[in-house]
């Protein structure tokens, strides 16, 4: 599991650990683990996965759950977003597929960012719809590039199984994304004369997701998404924000001061996101047996619920943090006799 | 991935038999606020958008059709249309019309340069408008049994001189023939006429039209007589609309490709049937404005 430290990472492990078919789940980060794990053990490592290969070979590991892409532009600079998607997939891939690997399952965590965004695109893209137009954005790139690494290794691997997830825009109780924190503030950008109809998706079902295909073992790429489309207007108002119409040309530029004051998020993938949206259809997932629990406006509604919990409540405290010795020594101490941790 | 496609199935079906189905839950709340579709539609501004749009089609342009049977009341049907006007008309009078006499929405299928106006290009959308793409119209038609319509001349059609009225341009590629042989549904023309006279095309201003990015800017009588409100209101020709019989294609649907030669074979022998027909409705009629 790689991105053990992120949201993503740190969630899946916490699900996996529950499945007693599942004898180690190593987390890879590189950073400390922001949730407890019951019985996954971490290994810290840098993003480009130098000391992976070692890994795989020492403790035989079967399946590899690759967390880590980044999706949010605002978060990292362009040179580490690189670094962390291109040559980090790259370098888990490599590993996977040495000689002496055991690994037998690949599954990666993409986003429906690979399609694009633009006025050429289909209402839905299906997972083999080919983009309408050459990637735009380093956020885009990043992810192609990243996307047609797996996909050789597939091609390489013919033995190993390989599964793809393309998540939509993922809202939720604890995500934190350019839209989410754009709609959690009073008003919220838009362009104007645009009202594009956009897919979310809960932050549990990505969990559930992540779960189901490892669990399952089933290769192929998969769009995963909530059922139905919102226009961003109907989003706002659900959210009881108010939307800020930003001029149609030179959006990027004209709005970089409110984006320098941090009144808005408009990373390079939202300006022709709020244009023209993208819609995925998630029948193949849907067929291979996943059932999700939100639809998109269920997503946006719970996504509601719980920033207006937030703010009558404020921040609950971090619950957790990792403390690398007291971590082994409930693993390893001779001490620890079971039951209570 | 697509090389791996067929051993995807094959597992596929092995995983189902070992692993029981995720529980199948009760249909999953959907807290909506508006009535915004997947296809950007929305019914209400529809209803809108007709009540304020049916003066204009029966006193206005005081359309009549003729062989509105022949078009399905159900299933999907692709309608093609032989499209004129610097603003065509000939779109909202079809949509309108047919939803009006046979309770059936229409999907008027237009470049996607639409979408790229601001508040047309939504506007444009809610009332029902669907970018030309091919999995659009697929969708449309084969998944969803609509009625969709497209006019294959493109901007060829609308972009023509006053001098060229009702000379029809090429069919392009033929791909709506393409489409509808994919998604196993007939083609319906519809010959117009009427629509010439509503905008008649001066001359066109190539440079102005670059520089604005729009695929051509027009100069027509409207502008001249009226100025800028000729940009908006058209003249008051009276519309005929001839349904013609529907086309066939005795091929078997949801191939990837079918053969260049029979698609343009298909599309020419359609276009000259709409062409025949338009020529033989304006021999009976008398008088641009009445008909």
């Amino acid at each position: 599991m790689t991105g053990a430290n992120t949201f993503w990472g740190g969630r899946v492990i916490q699900a996996l650990e529950s499945d007693p078919g599942i004898d180690v789940i190593l987390g890879l980060g590189t950073e400390a683990p922001s949730v407890p794990f019951e019985r996954a053990e971490f290994v810290r490592a840098d993003q480009a996965y130098a000391i992976l290969h070692r890994i795989v070979r020492a403790a035989q590991v079967d399946t590899v759950v690759h967390t880590f892409l980044m999706v949010d532009s605002t978060q990292v600079t362009a040179r580490a977003l690189h670094e962390i998607n291109v040559i980090g997939t790259m370098n888990l891939l490599a590993a996977a597929g040495a000689s002496d690997s055991k690994v037998r399952h690949v599954v990666v965590k993409s986003s429906t960012m690979v399609y694009g965004s633009s006025p050429k695109d289909p209402a839905l893209f299906r997972e083999d719809t080919p983009r309408s137009s050459p990637p735009r954005t380093r956020m885009e790139r990043s992810l192609v590039e990243a996307e047609a690494l797996v996909r050789d290794f597939a091609e390489d691997n013919p033995a190993t199984v390989v599964t793809v997830l393309r998540f939509g825009n993922v809202l939720g109780a604890d995500i934190v994304t350019p839209i989410s924190r754009n709609l959690s503030r009073r008003l919220c950008p838009s362009i104007f004369g645009f009202d594009p109809l956009l897919q979310f998706l809960e932050e549990d079902d990505v969990t559930r997701a992540l779960e189901f295909v490892t669990h399952r073992e089933i290769p192929g790429i998969y769009n995963v998404a909530g059922s139905g489309m919102l226009p961003w207007s109907e989003v706002a108002t659900i959210c009881g924000t108010r939307l800020l119409p930003l001029p149609p040309v030179q959006t990027r530029r004209l709005a970089a001061p409110l984006t320098r004051l941090g009144l808005v998020d408009l990373p390079p993938e939202l300006d022709q996101l709020l244009r023209y949206g993208r819609g995925v259809d998630t029948t193949r997932l849907q067929e291979a047996g996943f059932r999700y629990r939100f639809t998109s406006a269920g997503t946006v509604d719970s996504f509601v619920r719980a920033s207006r919990l937030r703010r009558s409540a404020g921040n609950p405290p971090p619950a957790y943090t990792y403390e690398h010795d007291v971590e082994q020594f409930f693993r390893h101490s001779p001490s620890v006799t079971g039951g209570e941790r | 991935m697509a090389p791996r496609q067929v051993a995807t199935e094959d597992r596929l079906s092995g995983e189902v038999v070992r692993l029981p189905l995720m529980p199948e839950t009760e249909p999953l709340e959907d807290p909506r606020l508006g009535d915004v579709d997947t296809w950007g539609r929305s019914e209400s501004f529809r209803a809108l958008l007709r009540t304020l749009y049916d003066p204009i089609y029966s006193k206005w342009f005081r359309v009549e059709w003729e062989g509105l049977d022949k078009i399905p009341a159900e299933g999907g049907a692709l309608l093609v249309a032989n499209h004129a006007g610097a603003i065509p008309s000939d779109a909202p009078v079809i949509m309108h019309g047919i939803e009006k006499e046979l309770g059936r929405p229409v999907y008027g299928m237009a470049d996607y340069f639409f979408r790229t106006i601001p508040v047309v290009g939504t506007l444009w959308s809610r009332g029902g408008g669907v970018p030309a793409n091919p999995l659009n119209a697929y969708r449309l038609l084969h998944d969803e049994h609509q009625l969709a319509l497209v006019f294959p001349e493109g901007t060829k059609g609308p972009s023509k001189s006053f001098t060229d009225r009702y000379q029809l341009r090429r069919f392009g590629r033929g791909g709506f023939v393409e489409i509808a042989m994919r998604a196993g549904v007939p083609v319906v023309p519809i010959a117009v006429i009427g629509s010439e006279e509503t905008m008649p095309v001066v001359l066109r201003l190539p440079a102005l039209a670059r520089a604005l990015g729009i695929p051509y800017f027009p100069v027509t009588a409207n502008m001249l007589l009226l100025g800028p409100l000729g940009l908006v209101v058209p003249f008051p020709a009276k519309f005929r609309l001839r349904v013609l019989d529907p086309v066939t294609f005795d091929v078997p649907a949801n191939q990837e490709r079918y053969t260049k030669s029979r698609v343009m074979e298909e599309a020419e022998r359609i276009r000259m049937d709409l062409q025949e027909n338009v020529y033989d409705m304006l021999q009976t009629r008398r008088s641009v404005w009445f008909g």
